[in-house]
């Protein structure tokens, strides 16, 4: 289990082929990446500030993998989330999951997105044409992490 | 029994605030919050219905009880990913 918090900007690519590289009995891999997109909400987007909460980040996302890894048979799981500025293009947050079969692969990749969405300490804020503004929760990651129960 | 109020995002900026050192008596982290509310002005922020809040770090409900030397934080809806 890998967690990352960083500034400095991560290849995709070689975070899932390190995740099968060091185990031969992965036969499924499965990772998400989400990107900074220049438009939301009706309005152009050039940049986002991610602020966090320094300590209970590391804490909440450990309790989420955790979960994960008592839920589904799993070989490997790495989160890696950006903090500071970015630009649009640019990924956010990476969920690379490992395991022997791809159903808990997929589900587990699932479940930490939808779990990170609702209770991980990060919040959005967007430079607009217009000024900037805080992204607001909604209520559809609310009912995406409720299908976990 | 004394606390580290801690604020992020918009409740941060709204207050101009991110932490804060508060002495007093709390039975739960609804009256901590009740008592800063009611000092009115930005304040009134941490009135928002959708409002979270967590305890040493850790993600709770406003019903959670209180120690002396505890971390209280308040934030708006999380929006990472």
């Amino acid at each position: 289990m890998a967690i990352r918090v960083q500034v400095a900007a991560f290849d995709p690519g070689a975070e899932v082929n390190a995740l099968h590289a060091a185990n031969m009995g992965v036969g499924a891999v499965v990772s998400f990446v989400g990107y900074v997109r220049d438009f939301n909400d009706g309005r152009e987007v050039a940049g986002m500030f991610l602020e966090h909460y320094p300590g209970m980040t590391e804490k909440a996302l450990a309790k989420i993998m955790v979960e994960a890894e008592q839920r589904w048979p799993l070989l490997s799981l790495e989160v890696l989330h950006r903090i500071g500025a970015l630009e649009p293009g640019e990924p956010i947050v990476f969920v690379g999951v490992a395991s022997a079969h791809r159903q808990a692969a997929f589900d587990a990749c699932a479940f930490v997105m939808d779990y990170l969405k609702t209770r991980a300490p990060f919040w959005k804020k967007e430079q607009t044409a217009e000024g900037p503004r805080w992204v607001e929760g909604r209520a559809s990651d609310e009912a995406a992490a409720d299908r976990w129960k | 029994m004394k606390l580290n109020v801690v604020f992020f995002a918009r409740y941060r900026e709204a207050l101009g605030l991110d932490s804060e050192s508060v002495d007093g008596e709390f039975a739960s982290i609804d009256q901590l919050r009740a008592h800063l509310a009611q000092r009115g002005g930005a304040w009134q922020i941490l009135a928002e219905s959708n409002l979270m809040c967590a305890r040493n770090e850790e993600l709770c409900k406003l019903d959670e009880g209180l120690a002396d030397g505890d971390e209280v934080a308040f934030f708006p809806p999380v929006t990472g990913g």
